[in-house]
């Protein structure tokens, strides 16, 4: 293994390019190509938000006129819901934690000069940046962009005629949903024979940092999920485009016919959701290898259990196709499956919870140092369990019967596989912007972040529970036409609020950003003592990753405080140790 | 800082515990038979996964707190792997509470999808259009009489809307109405149907939610316990007028029922 671990690793080198274009915007370097994914997401993180922000002032103001926007109209404010959607699962979630910090310490941390395949890897970016920027295009054609949801479910999205949105605007948005699935599917393929093919002499699988466990397995899921994603799309625009009817029966919209005969509604959302579970995975499982890392780094001890949170992972990945139907049980299709979709949906918490014990018991006994990055470790715990704990709510078809479609669904789901997988992001971007790009970013500033965001977050979607359990429906732009919704608006103009101070409070984030990569400290090699390969490297790291050395692996990722170690952290590539298994 | 995170993590958990428990906002009032087996298992559920919730955050909260750095006076880092006997204890403590309690709710949702209605049951055919809800009762024959897509007029509404084949006889005596109105305790019949797009059927004080799906004809039951007006929203997003797509559920004895009916059948002649 080792013999052609090295034959594959020389045939991937690379000269240093010359010239600004194939060095930062053509680039073949996985560093480059993973700054690439994270500004995207960066860029369209603010797009999403921007976004969630219109509709919050929608919903507590519905009459108010507002800047660029003028009225927001119902199909308006839908519009925003669409996109928001959109954009942060696909453009936000999918692309920093995996396409950023993935492709750029992936290969550095098991010791690859870069991934398997450099121009798949700069293709793969390209078309996903392709893909942001049709889907960007929906907002500016006639019509505008779609109303039907990040879900899309047909007949909606598939008749031009239900709606304003749904002509031009709704094919930019399947269009842009398939090259981004192009996209990763690329992507996917060079993370999986990267993680195979590439790991350096000794850097056994079960050596590998979590970090990587992660992103192996998300790239496997993204490999099977975003295919049929993919078909559902090409099917879906056949049916608005061709005159096929894979996803509509005879309706009429209005009283007119459309044409349409004998196709299953519920087809779309077998093969959306069969893509739509895995997705949350592809979202929050890197996350969840940033936050195991990060705890034992900054606890100064070994990560508890990894062989456990390896098999979590495994288990999390592999059960998490088994679930789609969760989403299903008021869709019509046959009560009988939802036994099975249940159980199964719950078993998924089993391996979850397994996670969150040993993070807490990675803390226990440790000597904790509050660093920004261990503040969003701690926080995504925290967030983790809020999170996860509304799960096995919706995951009864009994009470799912008076949850599901209610606020208490985007309380679940953007505490976990938002802001968690968010706080993941951030999380990795203090640990590993001193690697990047040579400088530590301002603490004080991180600390502010971090407290606007954890303390908001909360103010956000706790509420959403209780508006959920009171019967308040989602994807309504105004309270006013139902009765009992009027005693909840106090709640929803509480949200509001809070959005407004959790929304600034990230503007600190972007300050020190761009404030400490000009300005900030001048970072070490190893400025947090930890033990994993791109800390062996100089920083930012060459070219090459290692500068023509190649790093030979002794030891385990989270060697902390060893007993008889001369410091308290043993480098993945020091001298074995005998007590590392 | 870390005594700051403990008092943040505990504070919040404090905070929202406060209105889950004190029940500030809580589910509508349940007025179906089925309603006090479903808040049953909401309120069982709710302790389990409150008190996991409260544990958790408490013991995070104390431990980044317990095991801050404190300099030289620092404890020792335990230096340890894991516990096996310790994961394994988790995993069945965690397998049996989850399946446990997925396997305790599942007669009630048995009894709420799996059987039929009763034959004496109310029906009702429930029909779902961008934005509206139109409900259809047999009439004296027990038949529903045809529609055809053709023949339908949204702008019209009533009969129209739906495009009843006025020429069938067993058309003769469907009456079609705005507002749902049933006798109670009495099982009620949904036949859920819609024109264009997805809606949901949704009546949170019957605890009561479908999804009604163009091209199925979605055969659904409950049993309403309390007379009164019960609001009726779609739960699924139908296009622009998702938000204003809203109907009432008047649930009257038996013998209002009957006089409605007589009055609304009077009317078709």
């Amino acid at each position: 293994m080792a013999t052609h671990e090295f034959a594959a690793q020389e045939s991937h080198a690379h000269a240093a390019p010359q010239g600004f274009i194939r060095k930062w915007v053509f680039s073949l370097d996985h560093k480059v190509i993973g700054l690439q994914y994270y500004f995207l997401a960066l860029a369209a993180v603010f797009v999403g938000m921007f976004l969630s922000l219109l509709m919050r002032i929608h919903l507590i103001w519905p009459t108010a006129t507002l800047p660029l926007l003028g009225d927001i109209k119902p199909e308006t404010y839908l519009t925003l819901v669409t996109m928001h959607g959109t954009i942060m699962v696909f453009f936000v979630l999918t692309t920093a934690p995996q396409g950023g910090f993935g492709n750029y310490f992936l290969p550095i941390q098991i010791g690859a000069p870069d991934m398997a395949f450099p121009v798949l890897n700069m293709l793969s970016f390209w078309t996903t940046f392709l893909g942001f920027v049709v889907m960007i295009a929906a907002f500016f054609v006639a019509g505008g962009a779609p109303l039907h949801g990040w879900t899309g479910y047909a007949p909606l999205s598939a008749l031009q005629s239900a709606g304003p949105g749904e002509g031009l605007g709704a094919d930019l948005w399947i269009i842009s949903i398939a090259i981004f699935c192009i996209g990763a599917l690329m992507g996917a393929l060079n993370f999986i024979t990267t993680t195979l093919d590439m790991r350096a002499k000794g850097m056994t699988m079960m050596r590998m940092p979590l970090t990587c466990w992660a992103w192996f397995v998300t790239a496997i899921l993204g490999l099977l999920a975003f295919g049929v994603l993919l078909s559902g799309g090409i099917l879906l625009l056949m049916d608005r485009n061709l005159g096929t009817s894979f996803f509509v029966p005879l309706v009429t919209i209005n009283g007119q016919l459309t044409g349409h005969r004998g196709g299953s509604p519920l087809l779309w959302q077998h093969l959306f959701w069969f893509f739509g579970h895995p997705e949350v995975y592809i979202a929050i499982l890197p996350a969840m290898g940033m936050c195991s890392q990060l705890l034992s780094v900054f606890s100064r001890k070994p990560i508890f259990g990894y062989k456990a949170m390896v098999y979590a992972i495994m288990a999390i990945g592999f059960l998490g196709f088994m679930v789609w139907g969760h989403h299903m049980f008021m869709s019509g299709m046959s009560p009988y499956t939802a036994f099975a979709f249940s159980i199964m949906t719950m078993a998924i918490g089993v391996p979850s919870a397994i996670k969150t014990f040993n993070w807490l018991g990675t803390l226990w006994g440790g000597r904790i140092r509050f660093t920004s990055p261990m503040l969003f470790a701690i926080g995504f715990v925290s967030l983790f369990v809020v999170g996860g704990i509304s799960g096995p709510f919706l995951a009864q078809p009994v009470l799912d019967i008076q949850l599901h479609d209610t606020y208490f669904v985007p309380a679940h789901f953007h505490l976990i596989m938002g802001v968690a997988s968010i706080f993941g992001i951030f999380a990795a971007t203090y640990y590993w912007f001193p690697k990047m790009f040579g400088r530590m970013m301002n603490e004080t500033l991180a600390l502010w972040h971090f407290l606007f965001s954890f303390i908001g977050t909360y103010a956000i979607f706790m509420p959403m529970h209780y508006l959920g359990m009171a019967g308040m429906p989602r994807r309504y732009s105004q309270l006013t036409e139902v009765a009992y919704l009027h005693n909840l608006i106090p709640l929803q103009k509480f949200i509001t609020y809070a959005a407004f101070v959790t929304i600034a409070g990230q503007l600190i984030f972007v300050v020190n950003l761009f404030w400490s990569m000009f300005k900030g400290k001048k970072a070490s090699d190893n400025p947090w003592e930890a033990t994993t390969l791109e800390w062996t490297t100089a920083t930012p790291p060459p070219h090459d990753n290692f500068g023509g050395r190649t790093p030979v692996v002794h030891n385990g990722p989270y060697e902390y405080s060893v007993p008889g170690a001369p410091r308290d952290y043993v480098m993945q590539s020091d001298p074995e140790i005998k007590s590392a298994h | 800082m870390g005594l700051i995170l403990l008092i943040i993590i505990w504070l919040i958990t404090l905070v929202s515990t406060y209105f889950f428990v004190a029940k500030t906002w809580w589910l509508p009032v349940g007025a179906s038979a089925a309603a006090p087996g479903i808040d049953h298992h909401f309120t069982v559920t709710f302790i389990l996964m409150g008190v996991v919730f409260v544990v958790a955050q408490l013991a995070l909260g104390y431990l980044v707190w317990l095991y801050r750095e404190r300099g030289s006076s620092s404890s020792k880092v335990t230096y340890s792997h894991g516990n096996t006997t310790m994961e394994i204890a988790w995993t069945v403590l965690t397998t049996i509470l989850f399946v446990g309690l997925n396997l305790a709710s599942s007669s009630i949702w048995a009894s709420e999808r799996f059987r039929p209605a009763e034959a004496n049951a109310v029906r009702v055919e429930v029909t779902g259009m961008q934005f509206a809800w139109y409900f259809r009762y047999p009439g004296p024959d027990g038949q529903f009489g045809a529609t055809k897509p053709e023949l339908e007029d949204a702008s019209a509404g009533g009969e129209a809307a739906l495009g009843l084949d006025t020429k069938d006889p067993a058309s003769k005596d469907d009456v079609v109405t705005g507002t749902m109105v049933v006798p109670v305790n009495r099982e009620v019949e949904v036949i859920l149907r819609a024109h264009d797009v997805i809606h949901s059927f949704f009546i949170p004080t019957m605890r009561f939610k479908q999804d009604a799906v163009p091209g199925l004809a979605i055969h659904m039951h409950f049993t309403p316990v309390q007379t009164g007006d019960n609001e009726i929203l779609c739960a699924e997003l139908c296009g622009l007028g998702h938000y204003k797509m809203h109907g009432m559920l008047k649930v009257v004895s038996q013998q209002e029922f009957d006089k409605w009916m007589a009055e609304r059948e009077a009317e078709k002649q």
